[in-house]
C-alpha cells in the first residue's frame, strides 16, 4: 500500500479507475445472484429445490409450478443440437486447417464466422417460415418412414409431424452453435505444430492417418472446450428457439411433439404472470438456468486453460 | 577405396511455390550407402531444402517445384508416378525439434509399423524394443513403455523419435539439425547414436555445428546460396579443402 501511495499521482487515478471497472463486473455477477434469489425465494420456500426439479406440472390457474418439463426440453434441444453440430463442426474444421486448398480457407472461414453473427431471431423467423415446413413435409415422414417400425427408436418419432417440435428446434440451435466450435476447433487445430504433422507424413501417413493420430489428439481439449462453449451458448438460447418449439409443458418421448425451455418459458410468460407466487417461480427457473451455464462455462474454462498450459511446454 | 552410391543428385534444381529464382542452383553430388554425410553452410544456403527433397517433404506444401533427378538406388524419385508412402518408409526423417506424438513411448515407436499394418503384438514389441536399443533409449525407458512419451527430457525425447523412424527399417535417414533444441550432453549421445548407426543405414545430416560435422560425417557438402561449393571425404573438406570459400566457413570467417 505504502509503495502504491509512492506511485505518481496520474499512475493511482487509473489503478483505482481500472480496479473499479473490474469490481464492477464482480458486482454485477454477485448482484444477478442476489436479485435471482430474493425474486425466487417465495416460490423456493414453497416448493423445495428437488420438488421444483422434478415436477412436470406447469399450471398457472392451480398455481402447481415445476421446472420438470422446462429443463427436459432445454436439455434434450441442447442435447440433440450438440449430438448434430459436433461431427458437422469438427470436419468443417478438418476441411479448413487440413483439406482445403487455401484460397478456399479464407472465404469459408469468413462464412462460418458470418454464420455466427446473424442474430438468433433471424433463425427463429427462418426457422418458423422455411425450415418448420420443410421439417414436416418432407424430413419428419422420411424419418418415419425409416425408423418408425424400429423398437425404441421409432417411438422418438411418433405422432404428427409438425414441424413445430423438438428436433426442428434442435436443428436449428445446432446450426447456430456450429460456428462455435468450427470456428475453435479450427484455432485448436492450427496450434498442432507443423513439424509434429510432417514427422508423421515421413513416416508414411496418409492426410487421414495424420488428422486421426496426430491433429485431432493435439488439440482434444481445445475442441471439447469448444464444445462445452457451444453447450452454454444452446441452452441461453431463447428467440431461436421460442419460433419452433411451441411451448408445450410437456415431457414427451417423441421429438415430434411440441415443448418448452426454460429461456423459452421466460420469454413468453413474463407477461402474463400475474401472481406473486407464478412470477416467483419464474425467477426460480432463471436461476436454475443461471446456475446451470454458469457451471457449464467453468467446466469450459477450465478444459481451455488446461489446453493452454499443455501447448506451453 | 570404392564406395556404392545410394543416392545420386543429378543437375537438381528446386524452386518454392510462387517464386522464380531457384532455392537450389544445379545441385550434383552422390550420398555413399551406410556413410554419414553432412550438409554444411550459412543458414539460408538451401542445405535443409535440399535435405526435404530427399523424402519429398516439400510435396506437403502446394506449389514447390523439382528440376533435375534424384535418383535412388538408380530409380528417380522425383518423378509423379512414386509412391510418397513407399518412399517415406525407405527415406526416413528426423527434425530439428524432438516431435513425439500425443501418445505412449511404446505407441510412438510402433507408430511406423502399424502404419504399415503390421498388428502381430510380438512382433510389434519385438521391433519396439529393437528400435529403441538402437536408439540407446531402452534402457531408460523400459519401465514405463505405457506412459506418456511428452514426460521425457528433450534429449530423450529425440531419441525416441530416432527409435520411431529406426523401427520401420528405412535405408536412408535424413537428420535435419537433430541437437540444434538439446543440450550438450544429450547432443553428444545424439552424435554417438549416428555414429554407431553409420554400417547399417546411409545419413545425411543438416548441421550448422561444424565440429558435429567433423565429429560424425564421413563426408561432406558445403553450400552457400543454394549452390554446392564443395563435396568430399570430411577430412579433405576440414583441412585442405580446394575452394578459397570453404576454407573461408570452415576456419570460422564467416557464416
Amino acid at each position: 500500500m505504502k509503495k502504491f501511495l509512492k506511485l505518481p499521482f496520474a499512475d493511482i487515478v487509473f489503478a483505482l479507475i481500472s480496479f473499479s471497472a473490474a469490481i464492477t463486473i464482480l458486482t454485477l455477477v454477485v448482484a444477478t445472484v442476489v436479485v435471482l434469489f430474493k425474486e425466487a425465494s417465495l416460490a423456493i420456500d414453497k416448493f423445495g429445490f428437488l420438488k421444483f426439479i422434478f415436477t412436470v406440472e406447469w399450471n398457472p390457474v392451480k398455481e402447481i409450478f415445476g421446472a420438470a418439463a422446462s429443463l427436459y426440453g432445454t436439455l434434450i434441444t441442447t442435447f440433440l443440437a450438440l449430438l448434430i453440430a459436433v461431427p458437422v463442426s469438427i470436419g468443417i474444421a478438418i476441411f479448413l486447417t487440413e483439406v482445403a486448398p487455401p484460397f478456399l480457407r479464407t472465404p469459408i472461414g469468413i462464412a462460418i464466422e458470418m454464420l455466427a453473427a446473424i442474430p438468433s431471431i433471424i433463425y427463429g423467423m427462418w426457422g418458423l417460415f422455411t425450415l418448420a415446413p420443410i421439417m414436416a413435409d418432407y424430413i419428419e415422414p422420411t424419418l418415419q418412414k425409416w425408423f418408425g417400425d424400429w423398437p425404441i427408436v421409432g417411438k422418438l418419432f411418433e405422432g404428427t409431424p409438425m414441424g413445430i417440435d423438438l428436433l426442428t428446434a434442435s436443428v436449428i440451435l445446432s446450426i447456430m452453435i456450429t460456428p462455435f466450435i468450427a470456428s475453435i476447433s479450427r484455432d485448436a487445430f492450427k496450434l498442432t505444430p507443423d513439424i509434429v504433422k510432417e514427422s508423421a507424413y515421413a513416416l508414411g501417413a496418409t492426410k487421414w492417418e495424420v488428422i486421426k493420430d496426430v491433429v485431432l489428439p493435439y488439440s482434444k481439449l481445445g475442441v471439447y472446450g469448444g464444445i462445452v462453449l457451444a453447450l452454454g451458448r444452446a441452452l441461453g438460447e431463447t428467440m431461436a428457439v421460442a419460433f419452433v418449439l411451441g411451448n408445450k409443458h410437456q415431457i414427451t418421448f417423441s421429438l415430434l411433439d411440441a415443448a418448452a425451455t426454460i429461456t423459452v418459458t421466460l420469454a413468453n410468460e413474463f407477461t402474463e404472470a400475474d401472481t406473486d407466487l407464478y412470477l416467483s417461480s419464474l425467477f426460480y427457473l432463471a436461476l436454475i438456468l443461471f446456475l446451470l451455464s454458469f457451471s457449464i462455462l467453468a467446466v469450459a474454462k477450465f478444459f481451455l486453460l488446461r489446453a493452454e498450459k499443455h501447448f506451453q511446454r | 577405396m570404392e564406395e556404392k552410391t545410394k543416392i545420386q543428385v543429378k543437375d537438381f534444381s528446386f524452386y518454392y511455390a510462387g517464386s522464380d529464382k531457384p532455392a537450389l542452383k544445379n545441385i550434383n553430388m552422390p550420398i555413399y550407402e551406410n556413410k554419414v554425410t553432412a550438409l554444411i553452410g550459412p543458414s539460408g544456403c538451401g542445405k535443409t531444402t535440399l535435405l526435404r527433397s530427399f523424402n519429398r517433404m516439400h510435396d506437403l506444401y502446394p506449389g514447390n517445384r523439382y528440376e533435375g533427378e534424384i535418383l535412388l538406388d538408380g530409380k528417380n524419385i522425383l518423378t509423379d508416378d512414386i509412391d510418397l508412402i513407399d518412399l517415406r518408409s525407405r527415406v526416413g526423417m528426423v527434425f530439428q525439434k524432438p516431435t513425439p506424438f500425443p501418445m505412449s513411448i511404446f505407441d510412438n515407436v510402433a507408430y511406423g509399423l502399424r502404419l504399415r499394418g503390421i498388428k502381430n503384438k510380438s512382433e510389434l514389441e519385438g521391433r519396439v524394443e529393437k528400435a529403441l536399443k538402437q536408439a540407446a533409449l531402452w534402457d531408460e525407458v523400459k519401465d514405463r513403455l505405457k506412459d506418456s512419451a511428452s514426460g521425457l527430457s528433450g534429449g530423450q525425447q529425440q531419441r525416441l523419435v530416432i527409435a520411431r523412424a529406426l523401427a520401420v527399417e528405412p535405408e536412408v535417414l535424413l537428420f535435419d539439425e537433430p541437437t540444434s533444441a538439446l543440450d550438450p550432453i544429450s547432443t553428444s549421445k545424439i552424435e554417438e547414436l549416428v555414429v554407431s548407426l553409420r554400417d547399417s543405414i546411409t545419413i545425411i545430416i543438416v548441421t550448422h555445428n561444424m565440429q558435429q560435422a567433423a565429429r560424425v560425417s564421413d563426408y561432406t557438402a558445403f553450400m552457400y546460396l543454394g549452390e554446392l561449393v564443395e563435396f568430399d571425404k570430411t577430412d579433405i573438406i576440414f583441412t585442405s579443402p580446394k575452394k578459397k570459400l570453404t576454407e573461408d566457413y570452415v576456419s570460422g570467417r564467416f557464416g
